[in-house]
């Protein structure tokens, strides 16, 4: 065998040794559990905190809003869409502080401001500026619940 | 929400939420174009070894030296992109075999370990014992390492040296092609974007790289005679032009082959790709990879062909169309991945890439990168100068 090999050789398995001896240390023990990925990270990802509490808790107590929401064209909008992700208040309803309640001209524009880039059958657009300005925000006309039941 | 309702500004038409901001920068335009590189050059240089192109002899070792340089910044770009360079060897602990991106971490470390600083290692390795004897201090402690204690240089250890030399350049080959076939798979296998999804793009990106890497040597050659103050072999020269001629017409031939069946076909992305090319990609495309580095080389190279003008003539020329070259390609990775990512998978509108200048994304990042190898270079051309090595 060529000197080379001779070093080379023992050089390359150790390299691989060392790889296979790192690779032992470094693989989180809990992956391949479930599949090909560390199964802890499941755990991991369940104990975060929850952000929104989603339609269904909110209508538990809410049936009013509810009731008026499925009755218009707003019915397939979510609750928290509109009023910030809020768990925590349907956890404990005196936390309020969260609560977003804008019916301000930005605010329904952020979906129905005209944008080129949307889809006009999906939401349909208003210009916000030119849009009835005898009032301020949108929802001294509109019912931000019950879109259609126009406030004189 | 504020921040995305100004950026709606660089949006034309309808384009779905998640294409508004390009995910992938400038640093993954380096990342091909740096892999490119490594490959293109190590291909030249087995040219000289494995099928005896004798007159390419002054630049077999520099080739190699270049390879090197960029191979060992090749995955540095990837790794600042993703930002987190404590987690990079992750992928490596557990690869998949759905994950293309995990097999190239192995096929990188077989090219860099297995072929590249073995080859090195054993063109220099008589070089490395002799220098060692020969120099003091630092250096000579570097080179004694370097020799791995091998420090046997009878004809019969040096007739290994070459024969094992060769089968290394003989298995390197294929590597180097399965290197860059492979980022150009990891574009054409993505089957959502038309503008990637073709099963040429392995077989472009290997064409690109040999073209660009073949044009860097030359670049590089002409600079370091220049600064060392040497005349420039223009056998050599005119070896390389005639290669990167060959070369640049194949793979000229194969992306306007691409684009003629894309035309043809005029499946319903082509709409879109058509006004993406006239469009957004006009100078990229059409005047800076197309027209700049492309089509005047090939007219100075081919022209060489017809009749070879005087020296002075051609050293300038020569310098020229490698430059173009190299700055064709780098816009050729730049109209692959971010043209792929400027038009809605909707076909319906575009969203826009403005470069910022500084940031981990930006220019200045970008050039960093780019000037790295550059400096690794000129340190393995101090430590392993090929002018100083005793021909044999
Ligand atoms: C456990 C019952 C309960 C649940 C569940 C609940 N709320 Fe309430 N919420 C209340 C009560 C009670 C009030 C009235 C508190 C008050 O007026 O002091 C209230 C008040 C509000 C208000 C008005 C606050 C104000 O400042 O006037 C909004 C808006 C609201 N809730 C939204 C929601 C949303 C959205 C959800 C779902 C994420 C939700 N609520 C879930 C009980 C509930
Ligand atoms: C389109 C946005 C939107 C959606 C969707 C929406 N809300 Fe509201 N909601 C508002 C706005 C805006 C106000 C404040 C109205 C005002 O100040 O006049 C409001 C007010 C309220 C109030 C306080 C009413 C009051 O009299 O003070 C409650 C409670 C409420 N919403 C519950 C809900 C519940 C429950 C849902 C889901 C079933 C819901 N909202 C869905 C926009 C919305
Ligand atoms: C989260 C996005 C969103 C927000 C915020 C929102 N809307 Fe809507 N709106 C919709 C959707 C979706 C529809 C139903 C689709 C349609 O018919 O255009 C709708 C429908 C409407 C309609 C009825 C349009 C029609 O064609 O009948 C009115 C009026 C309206 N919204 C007013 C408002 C007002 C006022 C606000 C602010 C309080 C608001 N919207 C906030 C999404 C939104
Ligand atoms: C002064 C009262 C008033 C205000 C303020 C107002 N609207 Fe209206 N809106 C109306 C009336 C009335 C209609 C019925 C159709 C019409 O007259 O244009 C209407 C119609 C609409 C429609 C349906 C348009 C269509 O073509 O069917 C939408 C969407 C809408 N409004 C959204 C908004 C939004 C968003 C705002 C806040 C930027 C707003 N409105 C503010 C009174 C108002």
């Amino acid at each position: 065998m060529p000197v080379q090999l001779k070093t080379l050789l023992p050089l390359f398995a150790l390299f691989i040794l060392l790889f296979l001896i790192a690779r032992h240390f470094l693989i989180p023990e809990s992956f391949g559990k479930y599949g090909h990925y560390r199964a802890d990270s499941m755990d991991e990802i369940a104990v975060l905190p929850i952000h929104y509490a989603g339609k269904s808790v909110c209508i538990e107590c809410h049936d009013t809003e509810a009731e008026m929401l499925e009755s218009d064209q707003h019915a397939g909008l979510s609750c928290e869409i509109c009023h910030g992700p809020n768990a925590k208040h349907a956890d404990d309803y005196d936390v309020k502080e969260f609560l977003v309640k804008d019916g301000s001209r930005i605010f329904c524009g952020r979906c129905h401001a005209v944008n080129a880039a949307r889809k006009l059958e999906n939401v349909i657009q208003v210009d916000v500026v030119e849009h009835h300005p005898e009032k301020e925000n949108c929802t001294d006309c509109h019912n931000p619940h019950a879109v259609w039941e126009i406030k004189e | 929400m504020e921040h995305l309702y100004d950026i709606l500004n660089q949006v034309d038409g309808y384009i779905y939420p998640n294409e508004i901001a390009l995910q992938w920068g400038i640093l993954i335009v380096l990342y091909p174009y740096i892999t490119g590189l490594v490959a293109g050059a190590f291909i030249l240089a087995s040219l000289e070894r494995v099928f005896k192109v004798k007159v390419l002899r002054p630049t077999y070792h520099l080739a190699l030296l270049t390879a090197l340089a960029f191979l060992l910044v090749a995955g540095l770009p990837l790794i600042s992109h993703l930002g987190h360079p404590l987690r990079a060897y992750e992928i490596l602990m557990t690869p998949h075999f759905s994950s293309a991106m995990a097999i190239f971490g192995f096929v990188y470390l077989w090219y860099l370990m297995a072929v590249l600083l073995l080859e090195i290692w054993f063109d220099y390795r008589r070089d490395l014992v002799i220098w060692s004897q020969q120099s003091t201090g630092i250096k000579r402690r570097i080179y004694k390492i370097l020799t791995l204690g091998v420090t046997d240089i009878s004809p019969k250890a040096l007739e290994w040296d070459e024969k094992l030399g060769y089968i290394i350049t003989v298995i390197g080959v294929p590597s180097a092609f399965l290197l860059h076939g492979y980022v150009g798979f990891i574009f054409g296998s993505i089957k959502a974007n038309p503008w990637w999804s073709t099963v040429m793009m392995p077989v472009i990106f290997l064409l690109s790289a040999m073209v660009s890497g073949i044009a860097l040597v030359m670049f590089m050659y002409m600079v370091i005679s220049r600064i060392r103050k040497v005349k420039i072999d223009m056998a050599c020269l005119d070896e390389i032009g005639k290669f990167l001629f060959l070369v640049l017409i194949l793979d000229f031939t194969l992306e306007s082959l691409d684009q003629v069946h894309r035309i043809y076909e005029a499946e319903e992305s082509f709409e879109i790709l058509h006004l993406l090319v006239t469009g957004k990609l006009t100078y990229t495309l059409l005047i800076f990879q197309g027209l700049m580095g492309t089509v005047i080389p090939l007219l100075i190279l081919g022209f060489f062909r017809i009749s070879l003008p005087e020296e002075k003539v051609r050293k300038p020329l020569y310098f020229l169309a490698s430059s173009l070259v190299l700055f064709g390609v780098f816009f050729m990775r730049w109209n692959v991945v971010i043209g792929g990512q400027l038009f809605s998978k909707s076909f319906l509108g575009f969203t826009s890439f403005k470069l910022g200048m500084v940031g981990l994304e930006g220019f200045w990042m970008a050039l960093f990168w780019m000037i790295l190898p550059f400096m690794i270079l000129s340190l393995l051309l101090w430590l392993l100068p090929p002018w100083k090595k005793q021909l044999g």
